[in-house]
Formats: C-alpha cells, structure tokens, sequence
C-alpha cells in the first residue's frame, strides 16, 4: 500500500513537515516493495489554496492513506473525494510513523482546522 | 479629494474620527468600506435612497463536456479548482473570479454561476452621503465590495471620507487605492 507524508527534505532520515499545504516535499512510501520516492510540494510558494494545491499532487501520487499533523478543510475536502484515509503523526520520525501505520498503531486525523483563506484566519 | 481614514488595530475610532469630519465638512461623502461590520450608518441614521447587490462570478463546470485535461486547474493560481476522481472541484471561497478558467477550457466546458455576497447601501443624512458596505457573514473576501464603493466615490466631487477597516491587509489597500490622503488614527493602549 502506498502512503504519503509531508517532509521536510528527500531523505527517510529527515523529519515530518509541521504543515501539509506547505511542507516541502511529500514522500510516497510503498509499504510492499519499501520503495520512497520524494516529490516537490509545489504549493509550497502559492499565494492562496495552498493546501488544495498539495492535496492535488497527493491524490495524483495515488496513495491510499496520508499521515500528517495537520490538515486544512479544503485539504480535507480533496483528499475525503479520493477516498484517501488521513492518519495523526504520533511524532516527527519518518520510520517511526511508517512502523506505527504497518502495525496499525495510527489513529485516524479528526480535527480538521478551518483555512486561513484571506488574511490571518477567521 | 478623498482622504481614507485607518488604523493598524480596530478600535481605535477611525469611525469616530471619519463621522465627525464628513459632518464638519459642509459637503460630504462618507463610505463605509469595513464592510465586515459597518457601523457609521449608526451615527448617521441616514435616510435610505437605494442599494446595490453584490454578485461575484464563480465558475461551474459541466461534467459532461470537461474531458479531465486539467488546463483550469493548472492555470489558477489561487489552486480555486482541483480535479479528483475524474471530476472537478470548485472550491468557491477560494476563487477570486477572474474568469481565466473559463478563457482557458478547450472544451468550454465552465460557466459562470452567480454569488451574492453582500449589499450596498445609499443613504443621506443632512448634508452628508452615506454609503455602505456590507459583506454577508461567512463570505471570505469583501474586496468586490469595496470595489463597488470606491466607483461610487469616482466621480464625486464632494469631499469623500473613507473609513477602513483595520489593519493592513489587502482589503485596507483596496481601500486606499484611489486615497489623496490618509488619516491613521491611534490611541495609547497595549496591543
């Protein structure tokens, strides 16, 4: 099973991103053949819909479920569309969070926080 | 000649020091650009001549006629659209209606849907216009709305006082926008 999750660098060693819109990259995992492909978060620098941007490019990686500390509504909203699962980090090691998946130790993301579309949040 | 009237926080009486000056001018124009809660109609009591809705343009998409090339969603740079499950997804609040989506589909598989967002109000008070701008709750952004009110002020001749909202966001400096001056109001107390 693929699972993707923001990264702070192209390395399995690096740490999870604090922020999924605009983490710097995502990694997409494949839990089977252990293979990790690291890919650009071009939403990074977008000026607005950041979040739905990176939701995008997660959905396009064609993962079943996504592991993050956090996640904006419209974020949500793509990622739900495509059946992906959202899953809580429990902390920022990359293998740690992985292990913690493959055993079925990850609880399901439930707050989903508001956006901060416009300016500063509401 | 326009003067704006703002403040870097809210409360600090930039609708006290506004109001009181369109008075004191023997001809004015006031506009209310704190569209999220205007209140110097409340000074005023102005008697109402008219008003304005406030419709946006949001894209639709026909599900039938879009073919999945994502040019709409590549182009926005607002990321206002996304395609998921063969399907696109508009996210409303996002878009800042600029109609590119539209220019862009092969297919002219996007329309326009029209969006009320808000109102604008006319009024007067002795010597005094009153115009007001209100953005419905929930809406994201007033700025079409301010837009709206700075037309009005276009071609006034009369002395034109604009009051801001708060702050230094892109509604303040749509609001400022076509300002001679600007008036910053502060006061002494801990931010």
């Amino acid at each position: 099973m693929k699972i993707a999750m923001p990264v702070n660098d192209k390395s399995m060693e690096s740490c999870v991103g604090n922020t999924f819109g605009r983490t710097s990259y995502f990694l997409v995992y494949d839990t089977e053949t252990k293979e990790s492909i690291f890919v650009d978060n071009s939403a990074a620098a977008s000026q607005g819909g950041a979040g739905i941007k990176a939701a995008q490019t997660v959905v396009d990686s064609q993962v079943e479920a996504l592991i993050t500390p956090q996640c904006g509504e419209n974020a949500a909203k793509v990622i739900q569309a495509s059946n992906i699962k959202i899953y809580k980090i429990i902390n920022d090691s990359i293998q740690d969070n992985i292990n913690a998946f493959k055993h079925g130790e990850l609880s399901l993301l439930e707050k989903i926080h508001g956006g901060f579309h416009g300016h500063g949040g509401k | 000649m326009k003067i704006a009237v703002l403040s870097g926080k809210g409360g600090t009486g930039k609708t006290l020091v506004s109001v009181n000056l369109a008075v004191a001018a023997k001809e004015a124009v006031y506009i209310d650009c704190d569209v999220e809660e205007p209140n110097g109609h409340l000074f005023f009591e102005p008697k109402p001549i008219g008003s304005e809705q406030i419709v946006i343009k949001i894209p639709v998409v026909d599900e039938k006629l879009c073919n999945g090339c994502r040019k709409c969603v590549e182009f926005c740079k607002f990321n206002a659209l996304a395609y998921i499950n063969n399907k696109l997804i508009v996210f409303d609040e996002v878009c800042h209606s600029c109609g590119g989506c539209m220019l862009f589909c092969p297919e002219k598989a996007l329309a326009e849907k029209e969006k009320m967002i808000g109102e604008v109000q006319y009024g007067v008070s002795e010597n005094v216009t009153v115009v007001t701008g209100i953005l419905n709750i929930g809406e994201a952004s007033g700025i079409p709305i301010i837009k709206n009110l700075l037309n009005y002020a276009k071609g006034e001749q009369a002395i034109t006082f604009i009051d801001c909202p708060p702050g230094s966001a892109c509604i303040v400096m749509e609001s400022i926008k076509d300002a001679d001056y600007c008036i910053l109001v502060a006061e002494p107390t801990f931010f």
